[in-house]
């Protein structure tokens, strides 16, 4: 179970990446927060966002057009 | 802001337009790489000015935009040049983006700019232009600063991503 989980279904750029920043000050460092989304777009900038601010993207996944991405805190 | 030091990039950005469009280029580039840890300074100007006033009343000019394609009824609509010239025809596109930002799930301009203010981005307005179209401080939101081309140009040379929008 992640430690903040943030929905941003229905949402479009680059509103996922602007809530998923906002909830992460919440993480505990280590701790893990996960993020729904339906922006097709969100898995490259998911990816971006993680590789540019050192965070950890444990997990990219979709299914049925929900988009799921679960990031450690390690910057 | 402890990641906006760790990574200590930054960028500017010179906003120069004031249209409900050409408003969310700065504003989504901006607030991302705030949230990427980038310290960002954003620089209004000529028509961006606007953009700063505490009401929006943000619009579509097709005049301009002559590549614009509005999606109609599962076809595009095209907006040539010509058709800006008939009253009502600016107000019925504007209108159309609006819903069409709301259906889509896009951010407004609104919503971008309070997370501008909230992730601390640097927002200037230019001094010459509150003066040259007669704009007074207290029609801006607050939290702005007033600068000129030399507080830009000092902005500019350390950053390491200069935009003009």
């Amino acid at each position: 179970m992640a430690d903040v989980t943030v929905d941003a279904k229905g949402l479009n750029c680059p509103l996922p990446i602007l809530r998923a920043k906002k909830a992460l000050k919440d993480v505990p460092a280590g701790g893990t927060m996960e993020v729904l989304a339906t922006d097709p777009g969100s898995a490259a900038d998911f990816e971006a966002f993680c590789r540019t601010t050192g965070n950890t993207l444990v997990e990219n996944s979709v299914d049925d057009g929900v988009y799921r991405y679960l990031i450690k805190n390690t910057a | 802001m402890s990641d906006a030091l760790e990574n200590a990039k930054s960028m500017s950005i010179i906003v120069t337009k004031g249209t409900l469009d050409w408003a969310y280029p700065p504003f989504i580039l901006g607030t991302t790489a705030a949230a990427m840890g980038v310290n960002v300074s954003m620089f209004f100007t000529f028509y961006g000015l606007t953009l700063l006033k505490k009401d929006l009343d943000l619009k579509i000019s097709t005049l301009g935009n002559p590549a614009m394609q509005m999606p109609m009824m599962g076809m595009h609509m095209a907006m040539p040049n010509v058709v800006s010239m008939i009253p009502g025809v600016d107000r019925a596109a504007t209108t159309m983006m609006k819903n069409l930002i709301k259906k889509k799930g896009v951010a407004s301009i609104e919503d971008l700019r309070e997370a501008a203010v909230e992730s601390d981005i640097e927002m200037i307005a230019c001094q010459m232009t509150m003066d040259l179209f007669e704009f007074e401080k207290g029609e801006m939101i607050d939290g702005i600063k007033l600068g000129g081309a030399a507080t830009y140009m000092e902005n500019a040379l350390k950053s390491d991503i200069n935009l003009y929008i």
